[in-house]
């Protein structure tokens, strides 16, 4: 089936398409190059005056995985009031920070999005978290597997083990869960907390393991670079959220011996200690560093006003913020000898200071970092807001007016403390499309995502154009097509389908699995074989609730293997 | 259908006809280090099986056949049947849930289709735990993590060698850890009287310490430790017939050990307001992070409870007690607990799902009754419908959520029967619906 999109207005970084008319074909779910004149054109959207980008891509939210659900059950009051009624074609939910599965998946696909990525998968979790990415539907999934506060990798590390034992220990790990790429969160200080460490900063030692947070993040960044991972080691830094962060985030950039790596949530790690409140921006001191290394990546985690819940594997970092839960209620788990989590309720409030200058941070960032190509737009679903704040967050980006009337309203100390209203960057329409389209495709490997040029995938979000309001624009896009197939119409679902899991399989010797056998058999309550993931099994968890649609798992390459 | 892989343990020999590394999902430890042979006559458990799994497995499912008001009839006719009556229903109760994930989810898909109310079997126990996670929440930790690091093992009112024969075996009495070349003893202490000590032995296993209360007295206890962890010692000399002294002494080894584990099961605190010593419990270990580490650990989760809690808190928002009569999941763990909705007269069909253990049978109603049970299940009177299915793990594959919550785990088909799925009927009936 051949199907024409006529006339629209089309902003495709990836294929330097900046707002042209163009004419654009999708023949069995791929985008074609114009067929030969006369050919049939068996479907046509007329998308004069619109808006064409390809569909959106969240490179970092938490959407599925045993912590989400634990705050899913520790919530109820998070769900009442929010609920969403069965129809013909979707399945009931609830949710507001923390939503169900299927909610998400719909909420997604109505607001643009074809693709979201679970950016903290454990090891020991992972099954879970594919079989809850398998009941989000719509959307194409993948997920970053957590590594460096496991004790099989800090031992490998404490001992010196061979560098290509390591390189062989991840990616098996990433083979065995099923993950696209790796993340490292609160380097060792998840294990150190285990041992009763309140924080470990950069260069602090592992009281067990004797090796340092640097030592770590260089470890596993090297280790991504040489087995040729598309995605750089992504990292959540030391100090989440500890007023003076932003010194540990300046050393890890300058740190990175040119390495490539991608912060996250980098907002959570961006605060100084200046003024009466000791609680300051560093985002200017980041944002100038960061435009001086092209090899760093970030994602801002902004924060938005009002309910969410935090939910981290920063057990350590966790535990510290439990002081500002709201309500107060709070979980913190130690985890498999593997990882921990932290699920913290927590509500933003526009007259607090601390709330209002981390609002005003991440906006610095997001204003003060020139290359959108390194920047994604996150909340950190749902730890800075729910992902249905992306729409406000685009508006706040290209309009400063807006953003003016809305620091306006925030507590007067925190206006004082943030250079926000002196900044005048405005995004542009090209700029959204990278932060939120070819920008995180490109850093994740997506070879056939987040653009529109022939032989990508057709995931096609259509906008009415509309300068006055890009917070109403980018919340109800015209038509929504995955694979060619329209699945939102006037942002609302037409259509359920299930989307794809993206996983990437660095070559690794097999070898590894003799000392990982015998490691599992001595310490861990499940044997290796049972650890492991068969795509079989995810296939399977996405089956039963499309009317028998089928994901399937889809193998992104990796480049080659070095040392 | 038949699925059953030859060995390929490092250990096991090539001509051997073991199952290796098979998981056991007849309690919510699910134990993945078992070992079966299979013959003519069925399965046997060859290695690492406790009397649960014994009998779980090794239990005849032959011969069973579907029925409609007791007369025998085919699989097509009985889900015929049982579509009929769940769509006359106005409020269908989908009770047991004894089944893994897939089952789970399609219950919910059914549910959410039919417009009925979803409840566990087991829900009672779990909810002396959801109420503490939904209030205030805990420091809790996972099997593995507990193996490898717990000093002190704090075993509180429960019977965990009744419920997980395993438990002291695999995660307390291991000789390796992680943490030590030779690691040193543990203690283990029982809050409690009566409790079986009988698996508490072996190498690793040091001081074993009881406080002998009665154990619907234990709130008391619990309450008295709390106080003495937070400096604010009882005054009498004795606690529910505990002396003052030992339970001081407990809050002291507490506080020196490096990683104390406080350990319960809900099914067993089987007396009123339960919750409230999970509450004392978990708010006892947050005051003992203050200073040093230690961490709850929730045992239960028998008949596949922590995977039916999981899956509808994933989907609908909420673990369990879910109506979705209004199109809405609506939730309310009072209302909505199906042994209350049967004694008051509410919801006009009752929908029975037990695929692990004969055991788990409905419970007596006036309501006409679909079940979908493990053969030889226990009914108390003929249901308008029973349709025979599979266990997962041991009919059919699946997979199930262990009862830490973190890690699940594949089921294999081992080919005992060719009972059908529960969920491949539960869709074929929403399907029809």
């Amino acid at each position: 089936m051949l199907i024409k999109f006529t006339g629209g207005t089309v902003y495709d970084p990836m294929n330097g398409v900046n707002g042209e008319v163009r004419d654009i074909y999708a023949r069995d779910g791929r985008i074609v190059a114009a067929p030969p004149p006369g050919t049939k054109i068996d479907q046509e959207f007329s998308l004069a005056g619109r808006t064409v980008m390809a569909g959106a891509i969240d490179p970092h939210s938490h959407i599925g995985g045993g912590k989400v659900t634990i705050g899913r059950m520790m919530l109820p009051e998070d769900h009442q009031g929010h609920e969403v009624a069965r129809t013909d074609l979707m399945r009931s939910g609830c949710g507001h920070a923390v939503p169900s599965t299927m909610t998400a998946g719909y909420r997604y696909a109505e607001m643009g999005y074809t693709a979201a990525f679970e950016p903290a998968m454990l090891p020991a979790n992972a099954r879970q978290a594919h079989l809850e990415m398998g009941d989000t539907p719509m959307i194409d999934k993948g997920a970053f597997v957590m590594l460096g506060n496991d004790d099989f990798f800090l031992r490998a590390v404490a001992q010196k083990k061979d560098f290509s034992f390591i390189k062989d220990y991840i990616a098996w790990t990433m083979h065995a869960s099923q993950a696209l790429a790796v993340k490292i969160v609160n380097p060792g200080g998840i294990s150190a907390f285990k041992f009763n460490q309140r924080q470990l900063d950069l260069d602090e030692k592992h009281a067990f393991y004797g090796m340092t947070p640097r030592d770590i993040i260089l470890t596993l960044a090297r280790g991504m670079k040489e087995l040729g991972v598309p995605h750089p080691i992504h990292i959540h830094g030391c100090n989440l959220g500890v007023p003076g962060s932003m010194h540990s985030t300046l050393a890890t950039i300058k740190g990175a011996e040119g390495l490539p790596l991608h912060l996250t949530h980098i907002q959570f790690h961006s605060y100084g200690t200046e003024g009466d409140m000791k609680f300051s921006s560093g985002a200017p001191q980041i944002a100038e560093l960061l435009n001086q290394h092209s090899n760093v990546s970030i994602d801002i985690g902004q924060i938005m006003f009002g309910q969410t819940c935090t939910a981290s594997g920063d057990s350590m970092r966790q535990y510290g913020n439990t002081k500002s839960a709201d309500p107060k209620k709070w979980v913190v788990m130690d985890i498999e000898c593997d990882n921990g989590c932290g699920v913290v309720p927590m509500k933003y409030r526009d007259k607090s200071y601390v709330n209002a200058l981390q609002w005003a941070i991440g906006l610095e960032l997001f204003l003060l970092v020139n290359d959108p190509w390194r920047i994604f737009l996150t909340t950190d679903h749902p730890n800075g807001a729910p992902f249905y704040y992306y729409p406000h967050l685009i508006r706040l980006l290209m309009d400063r007016t807006f953003r003016n009337e809305m620091l306006e309203k925030l507590h007067p100390g925190a206006q004082a403390a943030t250079i926000l209203k002196s900044l005048t960057r405005e995004y542009s329409l090209y700029e959204i499309a990278i932060m939120t389209r070819a920008g995180p495709a490109k850093s994740l490997g997506l070879r056939d995502r987040g653009h529109l040029g022939v032989g990508a995938t057709a995931d096609i979000t259509v906008y009415e154009e509309n300068a006055d309001d890009r917070e109403a624009m980018f919340k109800t896009p015209l038509f929504v097509f995955k694979n060619g197939e329209l699945i939102v119409k006037n942002g609302k679902v037409v259509k359920v389908v299930a989307g794809a899991t993206h996983v990437a399989r660095p070559e690794y010797d097999r070898a590894i699995e003799k000392p990982l056998r015998e490691y599992f058999d001595r310490y861990h309550t499940v044997k290796l074989d049972n650890f492991r993931l068969s795509d079989q099994e995810i296939v399977d968890s996405n089956c039963g609730h499309t009317g028998g649609e089928c994901g399937c798992v889809i193998v992104q390459p990796c480049g080659p293997r070095t040392s | 259908m038949t699925n059953w892989t030859q060995a390929k343990g490092p250990g096991d020999s090539p001509k051997s006809n073991a199952i290796t590394d098979v998981a056991c999902p007849f309690c919510g430890l699910v134990c993945d280090d078992l070992e079966m042979a299979r013959d003519e006559s069925g399965l046997k458990v060859t290695k690492n099986g406790c009397e649960k799994a014994v009998a779980g497995f090794e239990r005849k499912v032959d011969g069973a056949r579907p029925q409609v008001d007791g007369r025998d009839v085919d699989l097509e006719t009985a889900i015929r049947a049982a579509t009929d009556l769940i769509r006359k229903s106005s409020l269908p109760l989908f009770g047991g849930l004894g089944t893994d994930v897939n089952g789970i989810r399609s219950v919910l898909a059914l549910a959410d289709k039919a417009g009925g109310v979803i409840d566990h079997a087991l829900s009672e126990g779990q909810y002396r735990n959801f109420r503490v996670l939904q209030t205030t929440g805990w420091i809790m930790t996972t099997l593995t993590e507990a193996r490898n690091r717990a000093d002190v093992f704090v075993i509180v009112g429960s019977d965990l060698q009744k419920l997980h024969p395993r438990f002291f075996e695999r995660i307390v009495n291991v000789e390796q850890s992680l943490l030590s070349e030779a690691p040193p003893k543990r203690t283990v202490v029982f809050i409690g009287k009566g409790l079986d000590q009988s698996g508490v032995k072996g190498s690793r296993i040091g001081e074993i310490i009881t406080l002998p209360c009665e154990l619907d007295r234990i709130s008391e206890v619990v309450a008295a430790l709390a106080a003495e962890i937070r400096g604010t010692p009882p005054s009498a000399d004795t606690v529910a017939g505990v002396p003052t002294a030992d339970i001081k002494a407990l809050a002291e080894r507490c506080r020196a050990a490096s990683y104390p584990v406080f350990v319960w099961a809900p099914p067993s605190l089987a007396f009123p307001n339960a919750d409230l010593v999970v509450n004392t419990v978990s708010d006892l270990v947050k005051d003992l992070n203050v200073k040093g580490r230690a961490a709850g650990l929730a045992l239960g989760g028998n008949e596949g409870a922590i995977s039916a809690g999981a899956v509808s808190s994933w989907q609908s928002g909420y673990p369990l007690r879910v109506s979705f009569a209004s199109g809405k999941p609506d939730y309310d763990f009072q209302r909505y607990a199906i042994p209350s909705m049967l004694a008051n007269g509410e919801g006009d069909l009752l929908v029975w799902l037990a695929s692990f253990t004969p055991d788990l049978g409905p419970p007596a109603t006036k309501l006409p009754t679909i079940v979908l049970g493990t053969p030889g299940i226990k009914l108390q009177s003929t249901p308008a419908v029973f349709i025979p299915v599979g266990t997962p793990g041991a009919d059919h594959g699946g997979r199930i959520i262990r009862v830490d919550n973190v890690v699940s785990l594949p089921l294999r088909d081992l080919g005992r029967s060719n009972l059908p799925k529960a969920a491949d009927i539960f869709a074929a009936i929403e399907l029809a619906l």
